[in-house]
């Protein structure tokens, strides 16, 4: 019973499925990245796209390659991939914010104008920040 | 949180071990080495009571954060993809102050990588009493700010807290 199923074929079908999906989200969010309106949407839009697309398609390698080398290279670039894009994504959005990258026209901006009056009204500097902690 | 580390690690070594040197009864492929790591951790999870009592309890929220937390991604990327799909603009982007309840740094800090992650939403800047975090959202049912800081702290805060305390 075991003997008749074909693994490669299995195998293969699961792994380009994978990397379709995972080809499909990143080109999705690429042509989001060219048509949404402001640089905060197209931000967010690039960089989970990518993210998730990233995971499926090493997913999928690591399914295909079906060795445990592989396997244990592709979780650890998925886990430090998860770990670190948000990271550079949050301060690629505070620096536009700290140079004034105007928003798209729509945007609700009352939370906004409370955070620059009361967060950018005096200079912030990191000593007088930490003093009361 | 330590224990989960050194568990992860020994179930990760031992099927890697079993799988490369040992003599497997299954046929390698990655299903059979996932199912064998992941019954390594469970019998780890089993004696677990007897030196780490809440590790016990926390391992099932974890899990269950961790399914909620890909459920929500994929959710919101479709929804994004859709809104890059089709001509017209669906979205309503706003920046919203959520309060914070979580008050460490490793909380803050898992709390915005997980915002940034799920779609539609990124973090701009966290005040500096450490009181609010300023979020960049897409998604806002008519105009109502107080839904999104509900979602995010019913959701995501609340989870996290019952995790790490």
């Amino acid at each position: 019973m075991l003997e008749d199923i074909n693994f490669l074929l299995i195998r293969e079908i699961i792994s380009s499925v994978l990397i379709i999906v995972g080809v499909m989200f990143m080109l999705i969010s690429t042509i989001g990245l060219l048509r949404f309106p402001d640089f905060y949407i197209r931000m967010s839009a690039i960089t989970k796209g990518a993210t998730l697309g990233l995971g499926f398609i090493l997913s999928g390698m690591g399914i295909y390659f079906n060795e445990p080398d592989m396997l244990l290279k592709v979780m650890l670039i998925i886990g430090f991939t998860f770990l670190t894009s948000p990271v550079a994504a949050h301060v690629i959005g505070r620096t536009a914010v700290r140079n004034k990258i105007p928003f798209w026209q729509p945007t609700n901006l009352e939370e906004f104008k409370e955070y620059l009056r009361k967060e950018h009204s005096t200079h912030r500097d990191h000593q007088r920040d930490n003093k009361h902690l | 949180m330590k224990t989960f580390i050194v568990h992860f690690l020994i179930a990760f070594l031992g099927s890697y071990v079993y799988f490369k040197y040992g003599d497997p009864l299954l046929p390698y492929n990655a299903v059979w080495a996932v199912m064998v790591s992941v019954f390594i951790m469970f019998l780890l999870w089993l004696t677990s009571p007897f030196y780490h009592r809440s590790y016990f309890h926390k391992l099932p929220r974890a899990l269950s954060f961790v399914m909620f937390f890909l459920k929500e991604l994929v959710v919101a990327n479709l929804r994004v993809a859709y809104d890059i799909l089709t001509p017209n603009y669906h979205m309503k982007p706003a920046v919203v102050a959520i309060p914070l309840s979580v008050t460490t740094d490793l909380e803050i800090t898992l709390l915005a990588n997980i915002i940034t992650l799920t779609p539609g939403s990124l973090m701009i800047d966290i005040s500096a009493d450490r009181k609010f975090l300023y979020m960049h959202t897409l998604y806002v049912k008519d105009d109502d700010l107080e839904l999104v800081k509900q979602h995010v702290k019913n959701g995501f805060e609340r989870r996290l807290i019952q995790l790490t305390r």
